[in-house]
């Protein structure tokens, strides 16, 4: 007894206010904000890096985003036309011609550097339309011609005027003449369609996504139809049918693992296995989803069996209770519950997917190819191995390009995941 | 449920373009990096001229084109190859041992590799091959000696040089720039230094000797993105760089060649081959294919046309450096008509 009112004593005697227990508070107090500060200071390193990225990325990329045009009155002259062969006449004359009207002082030299001035393209722009309507011969139509990539850069101001002549890619000449073009007003720089309605290029002027775009749409079109349902499958069986014993603790410890294996090592399986063995096309968006989708499929088979789990027995009960079978309990009721988390786990697979690039070069998607895609089974690039040709093209032009294709990878990358923040917002289920 | 039925849709439509995969309608053309952008403009210019399905590049490297040209004859194999340097006898070897026996071989111009750096550095270089390779060797002559590199300053080499430190920015070993600089600079470089010279040692010697470039920091290997190179030249005045010429080219404003030998890199010097670090560029056809892979023939007949390898013509535009026209008719007609070459020495 006599021990215990001692202690109470003690206890009763403890100072709340005195300065020994302040400075505990205190001392408790600063650790706290510490980590505060910290944890800020991480978030802010975190967010300077991401804007850092991107205002690189903006600042070179959005010279991409316009094109430089000269617009001209092209008339077709029969002098240079043959009608029975419009697919192969002297447009290159043509365009000498047109090129002479517009400067008619000049010589037959100067011509050749005015012509220089027109992209390369401009004889098959000028060759397509008249193939469309053949009732243009000997007629005059006013067409948007894209300049060639030294006066684009010129006319977005990345060539410096007082560089010394010998080392600028354009000379004086060709800047006296393209600045008469300026003041005639004929140049506009117009937003850069040809960015995504043409296919890859040598020519920076000409480049565009088209054909990666297409390649990577059809790679993930594959990629889907094949890890989807094979995911969900596996992810139902594994987590609603199989008995748990050894068999099926070693299969789920090999689905986890294949979920970190690099990617890297998925295309030198497709390379030998898809490519090697069984002679699929190379350079296939449809060899590429094969590859995509083993790489996917973890994801979605994780994912799933999480969403499955999150299922309350209670639903599984009930049904079992009114006679459901397990079949009927697991594809009329569970499965659809947890679809929404499915469909959050597999969009953020396949945006993976996306962005993946090095099983792709194995199985070389890295090809140069001028046309888009018309089946999976045509050869195509796709959107990340496209940044990687053209990240190592000499033109200058493919710099700001290079950033432009960031960009839109980047962007179809938030697009998915915003689909999947929808999802699982607008369906999600609060037991 | 609509999942499944896209599903479905998705394989139907897949199965279906599958018969269409089975022939083959456009060109294959691998190998080397640096012919990349000649076929690249070729086939473009092609596939634009002729309304043609656009043919398929693809840039392996040198070594890797032979391998996937000589594996065999047919749709999977590839059409035509592009090479920074001859083939091998190991490589036609591995071709004839697959089938591949009618090779058409096409010299289509020179290459030069270039060491530059940046404009704002305002000392006028001009190195021999020895100093070149006195700065980059692993191992080096000091005093008669055949010793681990010391030199980590350019006046060290030859006092008329600066005293900065030398950084080099080079392309990694799996580069065939690498490979070429290796045996055309850095080769030619050993062999004139005294010790080498006058030593008596042969070719195996050089090969083992010389073919290292030190890894003690003053040479600075790069990713293969030659454009990197270009910037970290632009961000360190002192730094030099080598690539391809058609880099230099594309980037004179910020950048100034090197002058090697007291030669300057440009298209007049590499042409008559008085620019010392130059290569050939070939591209081999696949005979057996002619006739057989729709516009193969076509294709090859607009690679070698006067429109595209003469002097102006589009591939000299992107920094391919000519044939004499007397050597390049004669290719012409051969390649045209398909002679089939013989093998290689070595």
């Amino acid at each position: 007894m006599t021990d215990i009112n001692t202690d109470q004593a003690k206890a009763e005697r403890f100072d709340w206010d005195g300065a020994e227990y302040s400075a505990r508070v205190n001392k408790r107090k600063r650790s706290e904000l510490r980590l505060k500060a910290i944890g800020l200071t991480a978030i802010a390193a975190a967010l300077g890096m991401l804007f850092l990225l991107l205002s690189s990325l903006i600042s070179t990329g959005y010279h991409a985003f316009t094109q430089t045009h000269i617009k001209f009155d092209v008339t077709y002259d029969p002098e240079f036309i043959n009608p029975d062969n419009l697919a192969r006449s002297d447009y290159r004359g043509l365009i000498r011609e047109v090129m002479r009207e517009n400067f008619p002082e000049a010589t037959d030299d100067d011509l050749r550097m005015l012509s220089g001035i027109l992209s390369n393209a401009a004889q098959f722009k000028i060759r397509d339309r008249i193939v469309e309507d053949p009732s243009l011969l000997g007629q005059t139509i006013s067409l948007n011609i894209p300049v060639s990539d030294p006066y684009d850069q010129l006319n977005k101001g990345l060539i410096n005027r007082d560089t010394p002549e010998q080392f600028r890619r354009v000379n004086d000449a060709e800047i006296a003449a393209f600045d008469v073009l300026v003041s005639r007003d004929v140049v506009t720089k117009p937003f850069n369609w040809a960015l995504f309605t043409n296919a890859d290029s040598r020519f920076p002027e000409l480049a565009g996504l088209k054909g990666a775009i297409v390649g990577s749409f059809y790679a993930l079109l594959i990629c889907f139809a094949l890890s989807f349902p094979i995911g969900i499958g596996a992810a139902i069986y594994l987590e609603e049918f199989a008995p748990r014993n050894k068999v099926s603790d070693l299969i789920e410890v090999n689905i986890n693992n294949l979920a970190a294996v690099p990617s890297v090592v998925f295309g030198l399986l497709a390379l030998a296995v898809f490519i090697g063995w069984f002679g699929m096309p190379r350079s296939a968006p449809f060899v590429g989803g094969m590859t995509l989708a083993l790489m996917t499929l973890p994801t979605i088979i994780i994912a799933t069996r999480a969403a499955l789990k999150a299922v309350p027995p209670s639903i599984r009960e009930a049904a079992l209770g009114v006679g459901a079978s397990k079949q009927q309990v697991v594809f009329g009721h569970v499965l659809p519950l947890a679809m929404p988390g499915i469909l959050t786990g597999t969009i953020i697979g396949l945006a993976q997917a996306l962005g993946e690039t090095a099983p792709l070069l194995l199985i070389g998607m890295n090809a140069f190819i001028t046309a888009a895609p018309s089946t999976p089974f045509d050869s195509s690039t796709a959107l990340p191995t496209q940044i990687f040709i053209w990240a190592d093209s000499p033109e200058r032009g493919f710099v700001s390009r290079t950033s432009a294709a960031i960009l839109v990878l980047l962007g179809f990358l938030i697009f998915m995941n915003a689909i999947a923040i929808f999802l699982r917002n607008r369906f999600e289920r609060k037991w | 449920m609509s999942f499944a039925k896209l599903t479905v849709t998705a394989l139907v439509a897949a199965a279906a373009s599958a018969s269409a995969a089975t022939a083959r309608d456009a060109v294959r053309i691998v190998g080397s990096s640096t012919v990349f952008p000649y076929s690249q403009a070729a086939s473009e210019e092609f596939a634009n001229q002729t309304g043609a399905p656009a043919p398929i590049v693809e840039s392996l490297g040198t070594g890797g084109g032979f391998q996937a040209f000589c594996g065999g004859i047919g749709e999977g194999f590839a059409d035509i190859t592009g090479a920074s340097r001859a083939i091998k006898k190991s490589e036609f070897d591995l071709c004839a041992g697959n089938g591949v026996t009618d090779i058409t071989e096409a010299l289509i111009g020179f290459d030069g590799l270039s060491m530059a750096l940046s404009r704002t550095n305002d000392f006028d270089w001009d190195m021999t091959l020895a100093e070149v390779y006195q700065a980059l060797g692993a191992q080096v002559e000091v005093d008669g000696e055949w010793v681990d590199n010391p030199f980590q300053t350019w006046d060290e080499i030859n006092p008329d040089f600066p005293a900065v430190d030398i950084v080099v920015i080079g392309p990694p070993p799996t580069s065939g720039t690498r490979d070429a600089f290796v045996e055309i600079a850095m080769h030619a470089g050993c062999e004139e230094l005294d010790y080498v010279k006058n030593g008596g040692f042969d070719g195996d010697w050089v090969e083992e000797n010389c073919s290292r470039m030190r890894t003690d920091g003053p040479f600075i290997e790069a990713g293969e993105n030659d454009n990197l190179i270009v910037q970290q030249l632009n961000a360190n005045e002192n730094a030099i760089g080598i690539f391809g010429y058609s880099f230099l080219y594309e980037n004179l404003d910020a950048l100034k060649g090197v002058k090697l030998n007291g030669v300057e890199p440009n298209l007049d010097t590499i042409g008559d081959q008085s620019y010392p670090v130059q290569r050939p560029l070939y591209f081999y056809v696949k005979n057996a294919h002619r006739g057989v892979i729709p516009n193969l023939q076509e294709l090859i007949e607009e690679y070698v046309s006067d429109n595209a390898l003469a002097p102006g013509g589009y591939l000299t535009e992107r920094g391919l450096v000519p044939l004499s026209d007397a050597r390049r008719a004669e290719m012409q007609e051969n390649v045209i008509s398909g002679k089939s070459m013989d093998g290689p020495e070595s």
